[in-house]
This record gives structure tokens, sequence and C-alpha cells, in this order.
């Protein structure tokens, strides 16, 4: 009976405590952040959210979603969005700006944020995290001379072997305008015709045109092809695990996924804090210990954090990101991207 | 007495009618709410977007991506179907006349790759048909290949996924209508002098017919809307239907452009059937009366 007791009043205690050490957090302001799940979110939540909640005194609540852009339309479209910020490719960003799901940036609210380059950021967006659609290709196949272009990718007597690329035309043009001989930074707007004419010519030896990361890297790994446009993070865990491949940054194509924030978010003003706090040079340079993907911010290779091997390693290190073209997501969203991206089907059933 | 007894029948009919049909209505309402407004719903969204559109159907019948992507989807669930039906019909009567015990290991076999995923499945294919694959090293082993067969990643390694998914919907109603066949008649034509050939020929065959008409509808129709097998070992190339609908909901951001590409699909199949029933008394036939 005593001892029914105290255990009783010992629960009902703990229960107190429970609810007592939960309250602050409750009282505080929070948001909601969805990014993509897997390793990448986790890496995340180490380096950028649990610190910058610790900062800003804010609870994040996470959820994950492989492709955000269908919950986020019809959220926005319900009037009562519960998600507050949202780590998507780029494009969303642009897209969903335009067709008003994602709030204006008041970059003066946004000190980090202003302080990056112009083309990392957009009125809607700011660049989260870059990774690079890179030439990545078999050592068992090529143990010196490797192919370090697009122009050798393309060029198969040279560099005899099977390819693989891309299922889709974002990133893809852009190897065919350099294969071509276009500068990486004299890509845009892209000359679609010219990129599809480049692409016919190489396109009775590719052997599979991917359509999922894991599937690309696979395909390397098998020894199914001999080379192939991937992206780098998949390539360096290949090269992490033994495999004999290896890659160029060498026109590679730079990408990014970047922050938004919905539409009348319901915790806006806390969102717009958390979207600074999270492109912090220091939280930004932590990302890139924990997962193969480089730092939006450039200020974060300055912190320090970073050590010069590992930057050598990252899209974004300046050495590396001066090699590459940066893609540009406008342009992909503007009527000449659209009509580009509905041609791809048609060239590939030819 | 005797002038009342149909009515007496007759009223008992009609409450037994009324009863199967409160016993199938939990089920009828199931399929209205889970099957007929969802599909009637994307069939609305695809004429009306802030007005009456035919936008999303002008362009499925003025591009040609659609109507390659529909010829291909056809010639591959027609090949698909008719394999199906070359592998499954020896299979079903193997076990049709397999002694008790054996019928039930071999359905067992043909039924057991059901538990797996289609998604695995189609990972399996791939281990089995790369370049480095099973049979390419076998076949390199053995001399018979110097460089490895082109074997996936193309509508060959589609067609023999999808055909391995879909094989047990043709054995099965097979095999079910194969079952019903009295052996009395077979013994019938051997005593008339018809040998095992003929025998199978003019009684056994057609009398399975009923089965072989449903297992091909069975496997037709699901072939159509195949779309992760194509998607991970058509090599990119092989774009069936399915995946135009997939597009589309990425490329034009609304329902109804990729709503329209299943309606033009459910039309075309409904008037396959049309033109066949008039062959063929389809209802007869999928009843098994």
């Amino acid at each position: 009976m005593t001892i029914a007791s105290s255990y009783l009043s010992r629960r009902a205690l703990l229960a107190a405590a429970t609810i007592l050490t939960s309250m602050p957090a409750y009282a505080a302001e929070q948001i909601t952040f969805v990014s993509q799940g897997g390793a990448y979110q986790k890496a995340q939540t180490v380096a950028i959210l649990d610190p910058s909640a610790k900062k800003l005194g804010i609870t994040i609540n996470q959820d994950s979603i492989p492709d955000a852009w269908p919950a986020v339309k019809s959220q926005v479209a319900s009037g009562k969005p519960t998600w507050d910020v949202v780590d998507v490719p780029t494009g969303y960003c642009l897209r969903g700006g335009e067709q008003g799901l994602f709030e204006k940036l008041d970059f003066s609210k946004l000190p980090n944020g202003a302080a990056m380059p112009e083309a990392y950021r957009s009125a809607y967006s700011v660049a989260y995290e870059f990774y690079s659609s890179v030439l990545a290709y078999s050592q068992k196949k090529f143990p010196s001379g490797a192919p370090a272009s697009w122009a050798d990718f393309w060029d198969v007597k040279k560099f005899p072997g099977r390819r693989a690329l891309r299922n889709h035309p974002i990133a893809t043009l852009e190897a065919a305008l350099m294969a071509d001989g276009v500068a990486p930074d004299k890509l845009y707007p892209l000359d679609v015709d010219r990129a599809f004419k480049k692409l016919e010519e190489i396109k009775p030896n590719i052997t599979v045109w991917w359509t999922s990361g894991a599937q690309s890297a696979q395909l390397l790994n098998d020894g199914e092809v001999d080379m192939v446009m991937a992206w780098n993070g998949r390539v360096s865990a290949l090269i992490n695990e033994g495999a004999k491949v290896s890659f160029t940054f060498n026109q590679g194509i730079l990408q990014s996924t970047s922050l938004c924030i919905l539409k009348d978010a319901p915790n806006l003003s806390t969102a717009v804090k958390f979207l600074n706090e999270a492109v912090d040079p220091v939280h930004q340079a932590n990302l890139p210990l924990h997962i193969d993907y480089g730092p939006a911010n450039p200020k974060a290779f300055d912190t320090g954090v970073i050590k010069p091997e590992r930057a050598a390693q990252l899209p974004s290190a300046p050495d590396n990101a001066a090699k590459q073209a940066l893609m540009s997501y406008a342009w992909w969203s503007s009527p000449a991207g659209e009509a580009a991206e509905k041609r791809w089907v048609s060239f590939m059933q030819k | 007495m005797t002038g009342s007894a149909p009515d007496i029948s007759l009223r008992h009919q009609r409450r037994e009618q009324l009863t199967m049909l409160a016993l199938a209505l939990p089920a009828l309402l199931v399929i209205l709410l889970l099957i007929v407004l969802p599909v009637g719903w994307l069939a609305w969204q695809s004429i009306w977007h802030n007005g009456f559109t035919f936008e999303n159907y002008r362009r499925i019948f003025s591009e040609d991506i659609y109507w390659r992507s529909f010829a291909l989807t056809f010639e591959i669930s027609l090949a698909v179907t008719l394999l199906a039906l070359l592998l499954g019909y020896p299979i079903a009567y193997a076990a049709s006349i397999a002694p008790r015990g054996w019928n039930i290991v071999i359905l067992a076999l043909v039924v057991l790759p059901f538990w797996t995923s289609v998604l695995v499945r189609a990972y399996a294919w791939l281990a089995l048909l790369q370049r480095t694959g099973v049979i390419n090293q076998l076949l390199r082993q053995l001399g018979l290949i110097d460089e490895p067969l082109a074997l996936v990643h193309n509508t060959f390694g589609t067609v023999v996924a999808t055909l391995h998914i879909l094989l047990p919907f043709m054995v099965l109603p097979l095999y079910a209508t194969m079952q019903k066949i009295p052996r009395d008649l077979l013994q019938a034509g051997a005593s008339l002098g018809a040998g095992p050939v003929l025998t199978f020929w003019r009684v056994f065959l057609p009398l399975s017919l009923p089965g072989v008409l449903a297992g091909c509808t069975l496997v037709f129709v699901l072939a159509l809307g195949f779309y992760i097998t194509p998607e991970l070992l058509g090599g990119g190339r092989t774009v069936m239907v399915s995946m135009l609908v997939s597009r589309n909901v990425e490329l034009y951001d609304q329902w109804g452009a990729a709503s329209a590409v299943g309606v033009v699909l459910l039309a075309a199949v409904a008037a396959i059937f049309f033109a066949v029933s008039r062959f063929i008394p389809l209802d007869r036939v999928l009843g098994q009366k």
C-alpha cells in the first residue's frame, strides 16, 4: 500500500515535472521547418537547426517530404498553411514566388542573406546549400587520361565507353552547350536548339538516361556505364565506400536548394529570424562536416571551421566554384526555360 | 392453389433481390466513395480550370509525344499479354491436371512473388539483366557471347519485368476455369477415338477460353498503367502513358493536365472493350456462366 502510493506520487511528480519543463517550449516562439529527410536532414539538424534554435531561443519543429511542391501548393491554397520554412530546389522558390505561394523577403531583416552574392538569392529565397552536376567516371576504365570536360564526354573516339546522362533537361542542356564550346559563364539565356542538336549527337552513345540519384551511382558502381553526369555527393559517397571512381568539378553545374517562407505562414516573423540564422556563416560552415554538400554562404569558408582539404571537396568552395557554371534558376523558370522542359520528352522518344 | 404458386415464387424472388441489394450496398458505397467520386472529380478537373476548357485535350491531340506514348504503351501491354498467355497457359494446365498437393505447390510458386514489392522485383531484375548481371556473366563464362547483351534499360527489360509481375493474373483465372472443365468430357472425346492432341484442341481449349479472355483482360489493363517498372528498367527511352501523367503534374501544375491523359487512356480502353465485346460476349465470359 505504501509502496503503491509512493509509486503513484512519484509518477504524479514526474508528470508534473514533464508538464513544467515542456511549458517554456510551448510558450516560446516556434516554426515548422521542412526539408527532404534522410541523411541530409539529419546533417542539417546537427549543423544548423539545433544551433539556430538554441541561439534564437525558439523551437524548430521538423517535417520532411521528398517533393514539397504539391503540399506547398495545397497548404497555401487552403489559406491556413501549417509549415513556415521549406528547403526546396531553388527553381521552386522562384516559380512559387511568382505564383504567390511564398512571401517576398525583406532583406533589411536578413543581414546574413543580404551579405551573400546576389546570384545566390532572389526576391523570395536565399540559397541554403550547394551541390553540383559533375562529370564522374570509372578509374578502372580510365586509369590515366580521364575525361575532364563535357567536350571529352562527347568525344566517343578519344574516350570510348558507355555513358549515362540524367533524364531531365536541367543541367543536361548546360553540359551540351559547354561540350559545344560555350563558356561556363556565357550559358544564359540557353541556346536551346543548339543544346538539343548537340544532345542528338551523343544520344546513340547514351546507354541509360537516369531518373534518380541512387540510380546514377549504381550505374557507375556496377560498371554499367563508364562515365556519367551525376551529383557530386553521390559520387563522393561511392569514393568513400572504396569504389574505383572519380569526378571533376571542371565545368560542373553548380546547383542549390534555397529556403523560402510560405505565404501567410503561421509564424512569419519567427520564420524570418530563422531564415537569417540558417545562413549564418558558422552554422553554414558546420554543414559540410556532416554531409558532402557545400555551404551556400561563401563567408563560411572564412570561418576556419572548414579545413582546406575538406574545402577542396566541396562544390561551393571558391576555387571549385570558379571552374563551374552557376545554374540560372531564373532562366529555367522563365517561359523559355519552361518550353525547353516541355521539349524534353519528345527528344527522349525519338 | 396451383395458380398462386408462381406469385409466391415471384414475391420470393423479389425479396431475395432486395436482400442481395442490401447486402451489396456497403460495397457499392465504398466503390462510389473511393473510386467513382475521385475519378469523376479528376475527370471534371480536366475540363474545368477557372471555366470550361478543352486545352488539356487539345494538347493531347495536337502534340505527338502523347500519340507516341499511347502507341508504345499499347504495344508493350499487348506483348506482355501474349507472352503471359504463352507462359501462363501451360502452368495453369499443369496445375489443373497435377495430383492433389502438387497443384498447390505449383500455384504457390506462381503466387509467391506477389508478396514481394514491385520495387524490389524491379531491382532484382536489374541485378539479373544488367551488363555485369548474372545472366550476362553466365553467358560469357559459357563462351556464348563476347560482349554483354543489352537486356535492360530498354523495352526488353521493361517487358520481362512487367511480365513477371503480371503472370499470376493470367495463371489464376486460367486455373479457375480449367479446374471446372468436367474430365468426363475429355474421356468422352477419347472414347470416340480422339487422341490426346485432338481432345485438347477440340474439347479442352475451347472450354478454357473464358479463362483465357479473363486472364488477358486483367493482364492487359494492368500493364497499361505500369509506372515504376518502365521508369527503373526502361533506360529513360521507354516513356509509357503513366510517365506522361506524372510529367504533366510537374510541368503544368494542375491536376487537369494530368487527368486528361488518364481520361483518354480510360476512353481508349473502353473503346477496345466495346469493340471486343461485339465479337465475344464478355459478360458471359467474365461471369463464367
